[in-house]
Formats: structure tokens, sequence, C-alpha cells
């Protein structure tokens, strides 16, 4: 099991008084699952995804991330982290971007220039190494940002909705290469996002999840066969499939 | 290149000869009492030729001519050994070694201000209202104390009087710097926050690339008010060097010409040191890949 919730919570104090951000949340993620995140804004599904990444810390229940407590798997860096925004330091080329983790890491530099090398080429940035950020555009700087949270070789990847910001033809054309990466390395994703489509195509786990308080409604477990080109979308399994998700969705807005 | 004369080169000298016109129109107003008192004494017919051309000739003018500050300047640069007590070359450069001997200390202080409140919760809650209180007092009014106290401790000539730019320049370097340091965006602390790095790490890889551009902005203003902390700092020494001491026996001798050439000598000089840094700033922002 790389993650197991067991009737977590996280309230937050706010001005206007306790927010019940995650409630009695149970979840177990196996090794080499796609899992995705859906709901509405305020559901708690980053709240969640920050959890497993020790950025927030959790006021009742308990999670493990690889048996150990969070904070632990932060320390191990048992995870990279994809973030809405690329984030990438302006200052830096793409490559020392991608090599900022083994940096930090205190890879030796010839380590450092293999692995970035090879990851560069892993997500198709080739030729783009010795550029800096803001000369990309910005599917490629979300690129550049995947490419540096596989480099330290993590075997979980937390995205918090990555392409959210792009193209709908750009996003089409990530999710593929997502899915062939993911494929390809063998790695656990949890992956968040507000696409009904992008949870659809990506994931073997669905995760529906509804706000006030943020809590799990639904969790449906794909059966879309693992060869999935970009028209399995028309097919009526996964049209089937986007229907159930939906409807989790519109139960959870129900109190509304 | 034509359009980048047109671009800055026409602006700039558009407002020189407005200043121009108009310092020529205040200084036959300004001039002119006098020299119709001088017309009324020795009964001469006058004309208002003659009213421009002679207030525009006075040896202490209320206001000098342009003309007659730059001639001042060009006799005592040019025509001057730079080694002479009278050439404005080598007060200026007894005033820069100062303000940038000044503004180096300062610079650094200011950084490490910065750092300090930046680090260390207590620091800044107990240092900076402190830096502020010290910008409150008048600097005119603690430079002397300065030069007395540091002279009594047997310190004089240059460093008492950098130390007065120093106190001037490390406020706006801590403020921004300290701005500077606090810019990254949170997202970016948590990125580094899941690479489990240490203190350190996140100050030199993060904090401090971006405070840089603070940094700058911080050194232009601090080197401007470095001179005038090297100026200040001159008056009370009793006028022997540098161009506070030319303002200073210019005004003991009502000698206006000398005041003038020392005052745009001045203004020149800060000039030019606000466009090194910021050339030095531009050499960096284009190793850090900033976009033109």
């Amino acid at each position: 099991m790389v993650i197991k919730a067991d009737k977590l919570n996280l309230d937050f104090e706010t001005n206007d008084g306790v927010v019940h951000a995650l409630r009695d949340l149970d979840l177990e993620i196996g090794a080499g699952e796609f899992v995705s995140f859906i709901g509405p804004s305020g559901c708690g599904k980053t709240t969640f995804l920050r959890v497993i990444a020790d950025l927030e810390t959790p006021t009742g229940g308990s999670i493990a991330v690889n048996g150990k407590p969070p904070e632990q798997a932060r320390l191990a860096r048992a995870y990279g982290y994809v973030f809405q925004a690329p984030a990438l330091l302006s200052w830096r080329t793409i490559a020392r971007n991608i090599s900022l983790p083994l940096e930090i890491m205190g890879l030796s530099r010839g380590e450092q220039q293999e692995r970035v090398e090879r990851m560069i080429n892993l997500v198709g940035l080739d030729g783009f190494g010795g550029k800096f950020p803001w000369q990309l555009s910005g599917g490629m700087q979300q690129r550049a940002s995947i490419a540096r949270a596989l480099a330290f070789d993590a075997d979980l990847l937390l995205m918090d909705e990555p392409f959210g910001a792009l193209d709908e033809i750009v996003r089409d054309h990530l999710n593929e290469k997502l899915l062939q990466l993911w494929k390809k390395t063998g790695k656990t994703i949890c992956f968040v996002t507000h696409s009904i489509p992008e949870a659809v195509y990506l994931s073997t786990k669905i995760v529906v999840m509804s706000p006030r308080p943020g809590r799990i409604t639904d969790v449906i477990t794909s059966d879309l066969p693992d060869d999935r080109p970009l028209d399995i979308r028309e097919t009526p399994k996964f049209l089937e499939i986007a229907q159930r998700v939906r409807e989790g969705l519109r139960e959870g807005h129900a109190d509304d | 290149m034509t359009d980048m004369l047109r671009q800055k080169l026409l602006p700039v000298l558009t407002i020189v000869a407005a200043i121009a016109v108009i310092w020529y129109g205040f200084t036959v107003y300004l001039n002119a009492p006098w020299q119709l008192d001088q017309y009324e004494k020795t009964a001469t017919e006058w004309s208002m030729t003659d009213l421009v051309r002679d207030t525009m000739a006075h040896d202490r003018p209320v206001l000098p001519a342009p003309h007659q500050v730059v001639a001042e300047i060009w006799k005592t640069t040019v025509k001057k050994k730079v080694t002479s007590k009278r050439s404005l070359i080598y007060h200026s450069w007894i005033t820069l070694s100062s303000t940038l001997l000044g503004f180096v200390m300062g610079t650094f202080t200011g950084m490490m201000l910065a750092i300090f409140i930046v680090e260390n919760r207590a620091m800044d809650k107990s240092l900076m209202p402190w830096i502020i209180t010290s910008q409150t007092i008048p600097i005119l009014a603690i430079a002397p104390m300065i030069i007395v106290v540091l002279n009594a401790v047997g310190l004089s000539g240059l460093l008492p009087k950098a130390l007065i730019s120093t106190y001037l320049s490390f406020f706006p370097i801590a403020v921004g710097m300290v701005k500077g340091l606090r810019s990254p965006d949170p997202m970016l602390i948590d990125l580094m926050r899941t690479y489990n790095c240490s203190r350190w790490q996140l100050f030199f890889t993060l904090r401090l690339p971006s405070s840089v551009p603070y940094l700058f902005t911080s050194m232009k203003i601090a080197i401007a008010i470095s001179l005038v902390g090297a100026i200040v700092g001159e008056l009370p020494t009793g006028a022997v060097a540098g161009l506070g001491a030319r303002l200073l026996s210019g005004s003991y001798y009502g000698q206006t010409i000398q005041i003038w050439s020392a005052l745009l000598t001045a203004a020149t000089l800060a000039a030019l040191l606000v466009i090194a840094v910021n050339i030095a700033a531009q050499i960096t922002h284009r190793m850090m890949g900033v976009p033109k």
C-alpha cells in the first residue's frame, strides 16, 4: 500500500469559523495505480494531496505514505510534486531547474548531468535545456516541471492540476504523454483535476469528492484497457464511466 | 543607433535646453538690481543688451550664468593639475573615495541586517524599529557628532566621512533586501520543502537570487545618498578637501560660481554613480536570464 488514509480529518481555523477541509477520509492507493481526484473547488482534493506531501498537517485520523508518517516520507524524498503552475526558478535554465532537486540532494555533477539529459529526453524537451523558462510555452514549462519531479526517481508522483492552465489541444497531448510515461516508469500517480474526461482518460481509479465538508462521495475503479488512444473517449465504456463520475459530482451538490 | 539617439538623447537634451533657458532668465532677473545700482552710481547710459551682457559677467553674482559655471568647471578640471588643491577632480576624488567606501560598508551592513531579520523572528521584532528610528534623526545633526567622537578616539580622514555615508545607505539596502528575501512565491517555498532542503539551501538557492532585483533598486538609492552623506561629512571637518569643502569655502567668501560648479560636479558624479549601478544591474540580470 503506497497511501493509506484512515478517518482522516483536517479543519482550518479561519475568521469566519472552522472550515472542514477534509472529513473522515478513508482511502487506499496501491503501488502503480493512477488515481485521479475530482470535485468542485473547496472539496479538499488539493488539501489531501498536500497532506500526503506533508505540506499540511491533519487534525485527526491517520495517514501513512509508504507505511510511514508523511513527514518521514518527505524527509526520505519519497515523492515528486507537480504544482498548478510550473514553479520554475526564472533565473535558472531548464536544465538547471531540472537538476535543482539533484543539487539539493547532493548528487555528483556527472550524475546530475546524466539524469537531466535523460529527463529532458523523457518529456521531449531535447534542445531546450539551455533556454530560460520564459523562452518556453506554458505546456513546455509544465513538462519541464514534470521532468524535475521525476528527476530524483521517487516512486510516487503527486500532481495538482498540472494542466489546468493549458489549452485543450496541449492538454490532450500532455495527457497522452503522461500516460505513456506512467506505463514506462510504473510509478504511482495521484492526480488532481476538475476535468471529467481528463480523469476518466488517465486513471485506474477515480476519487469523486464534494465540498463543505470536504469528503469522498464515490470511488470508481476504471476497467478501461491499459492501451488508451485519445479516441477511446468516444467509446460507450468511457462515456459510461464519465456518466458515473458526473452523477457522483451531482450527488455531492444535492445539499446545495 | 539613430533610434537610441532619438529615444534617449533627445528627451534629455530637450530638458537640458529648457533648464538653460530658465536659468539664463533668472540670471538676468536676479542680478539686475545690483547692476542697475551700479549704472546709477556711475551715471552710465544703458540699454537692455548692456544689462543682459553685464548681469552675466559678475564676479560674485547672486546667480551665475550657466556658461560662467561651465567655464569655472573647465578651468578647475582640465586646466588644473589633478594634484592641485584647486582642482575639482582632486576634490571630487576625495568625496568619491569616501562615498564608495561608505556605500560598500552600507551595502554590506544592510544585507547582513536583512539576513538576520529574515532568518530570525526575534531580530525581526527587535531590530526593525531601531533601523527605522535611525533614519528619523537628521543627518546634519548627527554628522558632526560622529566626526568629533571618532576624532577623539584617533580616527580621522576617510573613515569617519565614510561612516556617515554608511549610516545613510544601509537603510534602503536593509529595507529592500528584507522585501526581496521574502519575495519568493509560497509555491516555490513549498517546492523546496518537498525536497527536504536545509535552511541554508533554501536561502542560497531561492531567497538570495529572488532578492537580486530588489537589491539593485536599493543600491541605486543607496549610492546617491552615500554621496550626500560624504558631502555632509566634509562640512564639519573644517573645509580641508572634498566637494563639501568647496561648497563651504565658496560660501565663506561669497564665491557663488565656485559653489555652483561644485554643486554641478556633485550632481554629475551622482548621475554617473547611479548609471554605474544600473550597468551592473543589467549585466547581472542578463546572466540571470531576465528577458530584455
